[in-house]
């Protein structure tokens, strides 16, 4: 068997033209898959960036808000006292997401999230790169996120000062998140007190309530519970994937990519497809020759179905590579550039050439399989 | 008795169906032996091609049985009759079949490889070969660097690398101007020829018929006659 590899090999990469080919069409097809895939990945971690860096164990809100951490809706003040109250709960905490516009100090207005976090605990603070943590509680303090989107507050330091609803507002820490936000604003840090006496807001102020369980065992009472209170609760994973679904099934972005990601697999299983049908109908004879000689007509297929997944193998390798070296590059000349590679988007794009490789392998096989030896020898 | 190379009995095939189906050979029966070089010749569409295809064991026949070397061909599995003619027969086609993306040497080690020998073992054998009909400082250019005459010694060192008892040659000199036919064929007789081995050889070229032991002439798939080589 392997020696006829080692044959079907020199066959297919001593063709240099064909090959060069079939490699453009896999590797094109591969990067346009991995490009499409990944920038999705990239804006659904970013839509997620809020549950992520907060980092809370469960999240309960309400039932109408699960689309994105900016569009909750607020919920009484009871709400928090009922989740204290229920067993398994170790603590809970309210916070606050909403969004503001700030007057810098050139007298232009930026528009920023504000996260509130709980006066007394300050979970879900973020890192601070610089300042004191203590000092949020100073009078008008605020902590911003040194992020792709600090220069749009004219890089403040600690002690620039701005102005919010009329309120005076103060840098008093520089802080650095895991994930940046994907709505292209700021994002300041604040108490949930200070949060709620700066920004309007209507009669009810929590947007969320985190919950850290006592134990994971608990949390499918916790959220039976505050079901039953007429609430949500999702640990950080379930919203995570909430939000995500959104995006994917409720909005153009989700259609989008995958009509794109649809596009580049088709570009390549024509490309890919038509050039190898061409390279084996090109061989025909040779592989007549063959199974005149001897070659049984599986060793043919054994053949075919190596170079298809050869050249598949390699042009993923390529296409990766090309996806990997253009996202490094252009993530370090555009810090905002939202794409991520992972694992889901390396899979499908490697499911999808091994389906453009078979495809194009069995259209080969088939013609391969027809050709009788007695045509060779006719001439 | 020894028995015969090849033996066919009352061969026949057709192609199409009803009152389109003509005859390309029919009631073919004939001998070859060890030691043996048999032409098959006759004009164009006499069936000649089709016949050394049956007795190859490349196209099955409508009726009719080939026995080699005493053992029914036809009879066998198609796996089985692939491995025949891998071991038992060595082709030297009309248009040769070099691949022209291999070297020459790889060229010829084609049918030792599709016995799954190894790769480097193949390779010296196949340059052993090449040594048998001069072509050893070739071995490592593509066929597409070769004249038309190196082309079908090629062709030849592929046909005989395997140690083949069944050589099957198809208008070997077609291609050929008449020297380098005369000398291929002469050659092919001196060297590759022997006791043990029996060439069929199907040709109209009137210019080797004094190389043949025999030849068998056909006419509307049918045979017309015998004659001694030498003789014509």
């Amino acid at each position: 068997m392997k020696q006829i590899l080692i044959l079907a090999y020199k066959l297919l990469v001593n063709d240099k033209g064909k090959y060069f080919a079939l490699l453009v069409g896999t590797t094109f097809s591969v990067f346009l898959i991995v490009q499409m895939t990944s920038s999705f990945a990239g804006i659904l971690t970013k839509a997620s960036a809020t549950v992520i860096n907060i980092g809370a164990s469960i999240w309960v809100m309400d039932p109408a808000a699960t689309n994105s951490v900016l569009s909750n809706v607020p919920m009484p003040d009871y709400v928090l006292d009922a989740v204290r109250s229920i067993n398994g709960v170790k603590y809970a905490v309210p916070l606050y997401s909403g969004t503001a516009l700030v007057k810098l100090r050139d007298g232009t207005y930026q528009a920023v999230s504000v996260i509130g976090l709980d006066d007394s605990s300050l979970v879900g603070r973020p890192k601070l790169l610089e300042g004191d943590i203590d000092d949020i509680f100073a009078e008008n303090g605020f902590i911003v996120v040194k992020d792709e989107e600090f220069p749009k507050l004219e890089n403040p330091k600690i002690g620039t000062d701005f102005e919010l609803n009329d309120y005076r507002g103060v840098i008093v820490g520089i802080a650095t998140v895991p994930t940046g936000a994907l709505y292209g604003t700021p994002t300041l840090y604040t108490t949930y007190y200070r949060a709620i006496t700066y920004i309007p807001s209507m009669r009810f102020t929590i947007s969320y309530v985190l919950v850290q369980p006592k134990a994971d065992s608990d949390i499918p009472y916790i959220k039976q519970q505050v079901t039953r209170l007429g609430y949500l609760a999702l640990t950080n994973h379930e919203y995570q994937n909430a939000i995500s679904s959104y995006l994917e099934y409720k909005t153009s972005i989700g259609t989008n990519t995958l009509l794109m990601t649809i596009i580049s697999f088709l570009v390549g299983l024509s490309i890919c497809g038509q050039t190898f049908y061409t390279f084996i109908i090109e061989n025909l004879e040779h592989f007549g020759a063959l199974k005149a000689m001897g070659a049984k007509g599986r060793e043919l297929v054994y053949v075919i179905l190596f170079q298809a997944g050869f050249t598949a193998l390699v042009g993923y390798g390529l296409g990766v590579g090309l996806s990997t070296l253009l996202i490094t590059a252009a993530k370090l000349r555009l810090p905002e550039y939202t794409s991520r590679l992972t694992y889901t988007n390396l899979s499908l794009a490697f499911l999808m050439v091994l389906i453009i490789a078979s495809i194009s392998g069995y259209a080969g096989v088939r013609r391969v399989l027809r050709i009788e030896p007695f045509e060779i020898f006719r001439g | 008795m020894p028995k015969a190379a090849i033996a066919a009995d009352k061969l026949n095939r057709w192609f199409g169906v009803g009152e389109a189906r003509t005859y390309a050979v029919k009631e073919v029966s004939f001998e070859a032996n060890w030691g043996e070089m048999l032409y098959i010749v006759g004009p164009s569409g006499s069936g000649k091609t089709t016949l050394l295809s049956m007795i190859s064991g490349i196209l099955r026949p409508n009726s009719g049985s080939v026995a080699i070397d005493g053992r029914d061909l036809w009879s066998q599995s198609d796996d089985e009759i692939a491995d025949f003619r891998l071991n038992t027969i060595g082709f030297v086609f009309q248009d040769y079949h070099l691949f022209p993306r291999l070297t020459t040497a790889e060229n010829v080690a084609i049918p030792l490889i599709l016995q799954k020998r190894n790769w480097g073992e193949a390779l010296s054998a196949a340059t052993q070969c090449l040594k048998i009909v001069d072509l050893a400082d070739k071995a490592q250019l593509p066929p597409t660097k070769l004249s038309g005459g190196e082309q079908q010694r090629v062709a030849i060192a592929r046909a005989i690398v395997h140690q083949p008892r069944i050589l099957v040659f198809d208008e070997p000199t077609a291609s050929l101007d008449g020297e380098t036919g005369r000398k291929i064929v002469s050659f092919v007789k001196a060297e590759i020829l022997t006791s043990k081995r029996c060439i069929i050889m199907v040709t109209h070229d009137s210019r080797i018929f004094e190389y043949s032991n025999r030849i068998m002439e056909m006419e509307d798939g049918r045979i017309t006659g015998f004659q001694q080589g030498q003789t014509v």
